[in-house]
């Protein structure tokens, strides 16, 4: 579904990605882990066209998207709950929702996707006229997902979604997070610098050191490496 | 998680009248408001008393006229700081053309109006459209490809487009101030049972069909632009791009695009702007300068990149304006005259000073 082909990217005269390699296939999920810097959030941000990919390729369902401009790889599918998550704060929650389907396809069925995240997310829904801003960390999270569960993903990004949240909230947007993935067949590429809860959540994993990757393979043999138990897992 | 119970009313997401951010400056303005009215119940006690009320007997209407013109004339700094501010909130730059590119407008205004004999209140559906697109070739040719150009020569960028517009109309109409007047503007008109005998009297202040007109229309089209903003898909678009740029371009927002129509909308308005104030004023090719320094002011005033802000803003330094030039005439000492621009300038410093984030800006 996803493939990414010796792709080179970073900012300015710095190269951050030195040519890695990985692949999504249809309905996985898939788990890219590595070091704080590693270049997890770089990668994701070429996928989405944020960042302008050097050399190499990325390809998303037989078309290959990095050339496109940003609006256009959303449209197609491609989704991210960023790093950070980018809300616009001084909107309402309900408006950020709303703006989760601001590209065609997904606009068509906005009501209903509103109903089904309120559904996901009933703390959303108790403070769907508040402004973005002033949520909890949490919930802010939630609308995050929510946003982007509105934009109808193909495939959903999520870049770091446990980073400061308490282990409940975490526990309920990764339950969200494999609810969608079975019952819609959403594919997911999940980003975590923590790697146990994720790897066990993964069909499969890639480990990104230095804008390389280092290793891959299915969420249990990487659960099972021993450089991934002492590198990562700390133990 | 998910929960059965939820009530049914999530369907029909409701949001109020105003959506809450609009609520809480409204809510601001309504302290602003109540203090106001607190200061003018005291100066009205003042007034009644002893020296004061023979001082306001001989300077009142003065005073009333100044307040009465400065509301009326506020209004369309209001329009062409909403225009600036909504550009920058998006663009992250202070449009230093913005003046320039409403001398242009006023050039269209006169010569319509001067060769095609078009009324200037209808040449606002020139205008506006002439200007958009100025704004957005503008934003194209000059202004995008700066976009990663740091600040100071974005600034400069636009502070020498300003020059360069100024030159051409230097060469195009030269110096000489133009100017139009209204063949009606001191007739009677009767709407139903009442008729306006221009210009109204009013608590003995004047109040010329040239300056009302303006007043009403950019109140009206500062109302449209405002329900644009909030309502349209394009106006939330707008918002979300000047509130995370990366978080617009994740929902599938065009940039690029929207920064190009915000420039446009924010020179609009100086086209409509435009089109109002020649009726009671002249031009000539830095007619627009004096604009631009006292909308730059009303945008730090307003908070930068607040819409609302720079409405009030601009009645606020309307008010002043006027009541600065009378104070040399009113005051019972000795105060020296000078320009409407200098009471900008000192407004601006006691915002600096002591609001910086301006009056509806958060810290
Ligand atoms: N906007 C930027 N400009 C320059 N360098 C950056 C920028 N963002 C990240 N970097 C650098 O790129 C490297 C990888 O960052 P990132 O992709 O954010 O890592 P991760 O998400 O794995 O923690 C880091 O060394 C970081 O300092
Ligand atoms: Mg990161």
């Amino acid at each position: 579904m996803l493939t990414i082909d010796h792709l080179v990217a970073g900012y300015g005269d710095v190269e951050i990605l030195h040519g890695i390699s990985l692949e999504v296939n249809a309905g996985e999920i898939v788990a890219l882990i590595g070091a704080n810097g590693a270049g997890k959030t770089t990668t994701l941000k070429t996928i989405s066209g944020l960042i302008h990919a050097r050399s190499g390729s990325i390809t998303f369902e037989g078309q290959p998207i990095h050339d496109w401009p940003s609006h256009r790889i959303v449209a197609a599918g491609v989704i991210q709950v960023a790093e950070g998550r980018k809300l616009f704060p001084q909107l309402s929650v309900l408006e950020n929702l709303e703006l989760g389907a601001f590209v065609k396809p997904a606009k068509h069925n906005r009501q209903k996707n509103l109903v089904r995240i309120f559904e996901m997310f009933p703390r959303l829904a108790e403070r769907k006229s508040q402004m973005a801003g002033t949520l909890s960390g949490g919930e802010q999270q939630m609308l995050a997902v929510g946003r982007a569960l509105m934009s109808q993903p193909r495939i959903l990004m999520l870049d770091e979604p446990s980073l400061g949240l308490a282990p409940m909230i975490v526990a309920d947007i990764f339950n969200v997070v494999t609810e969608i993935n079975k019952n819609d067949g959403t594919t997911i590429l999940i980003v975590e610098q923590n790697a146990v809860q994720t790897l066990t959540l993964a069909d499969r994993g890639y480990v990104l050191e230095n804008g390389e990757i280092a290793l891959s393979g299915t969420g249990d043999e990487l659960l099972q490496d021993d450089r991934i138990r002492t590198a990562y897992l700390g133990l | 998680m998910a929960s059965e119970q939820q009530p049914m009313t999530i369907i029909k997401p409701r949001q109020g009248l105003l959506p809450r951010e609009t609520r809480q400056q409204l809510m601001r303005l309504l302290r602003y408001g109540l203090g106001g009215l607190v200061i003018v119940a005291i100066v009205w006690t003042l007034l009644n008393t002893g020296a004061i009320s023979t001082w306001y007997g001989q300077w009142g209407v003065v005073l009333r006229q100044a307040l009465v013109t400065g509301v009326l004339v506020g209004s369309v700094f209001g329009l062409v700081a909403m225009g600036l501010t909504l550009i920058f909130g998006v663009l992250h730059i202070i449009n230093f053309a913005h003046g320039a590119l409403l001398t242009v407008g006023m050039y269209i205004t006169f010569t319509l109006f001067e060769s095609f004999n078009v009324d200037p209140y209808l040449s606002v559906f020139v205008t506006i459209p002439a200007l958009f697109i100025l704004g957005i070739i503008i934003q194209r040719l000059i202004i995008h490809p700066a976009r990663n150009a740091p600040g100071h020569n974005q600034l400069l960028l636009t502070l020498g487009l300003a020059l360069f517009i100024e030159n051409a109309l230097l060469v195009g109409f030269t110096a000489t101030p133009r100017f139009i007047r209204l063949s009606y503007a001191r007739d009677e008109f009767s709407l139903g049972p009442i008729t306006l005998d221009f210009p109204l009297r009013v608590f003995g202040t004047t109040v010329t069909l040239e300056k009302l007109a303006a007043f009403i229309f950019a109140l009206l089209l500062t109302g449209v632009l405002y329900f644009i903003l909030q309502r349209t898909d394009l106006g939330k678009a707008i918002r979300a791009t000047a509130q995370d740029k990366e978080g617009a371009a994740l929902v599938g927002i065009d940039i690029d695009r929207i920064s190009m129509i915000t420039f446009g909308i924010g020179t609009a308005c100086v086209g409509a702007a435009a089109a109002l104030v020649l009726p009671f004023l002249q031009v000539d090719p830095v007619a627009g300068n004096a604009f631009n320094i006292t909308a730059f002011v009303i945008v730090v005033l307003g908070g930068m990149g607040n819409v609302l802000g720079a409405l009030i803003g601009g009645l606020i330094i309307g008010l002043t304006q006027e009541l600065w030039v009378v104070l040399p005439v009113v005051l019972p000492f000795p105060f020296p005259s000078s320009t409407k621009l200098l009471s900008v300038f000192i407004v601006f410093v006691l915002v600096l000073f002591f609001r910086p984030q301006g009056i509806l800006g958060k810290k």
